[in-house]
């Protein structure tokens, strides 16, 4: 039962992502293109609210369910993986039309042929792993 | 009611929404990240065995296969109970763009020409569902991250390395949209 709220959690989310049409391969060509304000307007609101909350979370020490401090891991200073490994994200993104996330939610919708790409984002990830030594960090 | 919730919803309730769940997750001790899945599912496999990467706890990730399935799940109530069956309402501009692509004007969430089972038969139709879902996996593990773990909780978290990573999502999605998808459509 302790995954439960994991799943209803998910389900919101997918819903989320259906019914704001951020899954759609249009609307993230839309965004792309600046032809319309809403999806900065989502991933906007998000973050606006997410600054907020993470600041007071900072300011009042919060605790998480199981008491335990809610702490924010600083991500490794670097600029080379996070810029050429975020522009390889966006070619295929733009490509696609659709992020991690979304790939899943679109399969749920009755999209079969994003099954393909979420498979393939395994391989990417696995490719990845495969030869990140040799990869510029 | 129920009319209401089959509209699309506007930017802002989707937003918040977002915002809920990665409070959510928070609060329940873990966080907002969906790309690590990708990664656990390659250690699930067994891919630790062959790539140090892969060999970790993945069992300890399994809140967020459970999060994954919900996602698939909502995927589908959405398509059944939540739908007025309209086409995404996207700008004029973006339609007459894609036009001149051979992208035809939306008729439900995804382009025909690229997401009908016809087209994933195809051997070009294939490789764009293949080569992007490759760079999708390849790039988020590679920057640490995707839209969830750097443009929403790395991003509210006022991390630089996430605003790099997003700048870099925008780089690479440009020159998608501008200088590749005109030679591969």
């Amino acid at each position: 039962m302790k995954l439960l709220k994991f799943l209803l959690l998910g389900t919101l989310f997918g819903i989320v992502m259906a019914k704001s049409e951020a899954f759609s391969w249009f609307r993230i060509q839309e965004m792309f293109r600046f032809q319309a304000f809403h999806m900065y307007g989502i991933i906007g609101t998000a973050v606006t609210l997410g600054v907020i909350g993470v600041g007071l979370i900072k300011k009042y020490n919060l605790r998480d369910v199981k008491g335990n401090p809610i702490q924010f891991y600083p991500k490794d200073k670097s600029t080379m993986r996070y810029l050429i490994g975020g522009t390889i994200f966006g070619l295929g993104w733009a490509l696609s039309g659709a992020c991690p996330g979304p790939m899943v939610v679109n399969i749920g919708y009755g999209y079969i042929a994003m099954i393909v790409v979420f498979l393939f984002a395994i391989v990417g990830t696995y490719l990845y792993g495969a030869i990140k030594d040799k990869l510029p960090h | 009611m129920l009319e209401f919730i089959q509209q699309p919803w506007t930017w802002w309730v989707s937003g918040a929404l977002i915002s809920a769940i990665m409070f959510l997750l928070i609060f329940f001790g873990q966080s907002f990240g969906f790309s690590a899945n990708l990664r656990t599912i390659c250690s699930a496999a067994g891919g630790g065995k062959f790539v140090k990467f892969f060999d970790f706890n993945w069992r300890s990730q399994i809140w967020n296969l459970v999060f994954l399935i919900g996602a698939v799940l909502g995927g589908f109530i959405a398509s059944q109970f939540l739908s007025d069956g309209n086409p995404v309402q996207i700008s004029e501009n973006t339609i007459s763009d894609l036009s001149k692509l051979g992208i035809s004007a939306p008729t439900s969430a995804q382009p025909d020409e690229l997401f009908s089972i016809e087209s994933l038969f195809t051997l070009k139709g294939f490789l764009i569902l293949a080569i992007g879902g490759l760079m999708v996996g390849f790039g988020s593990r590679y920057a640490g991250g995707c839209t969830s773990g750097h443009a929403i909780s790395g991003l509210s978290d006022l991390q630089l390395p996430s605003l790099i990573a997003v700048i870099g999502f925008f780089i690479g999605g440009l020159l998608m949209t501008f200088v590749l998808l005109p030679l591969i459509l």
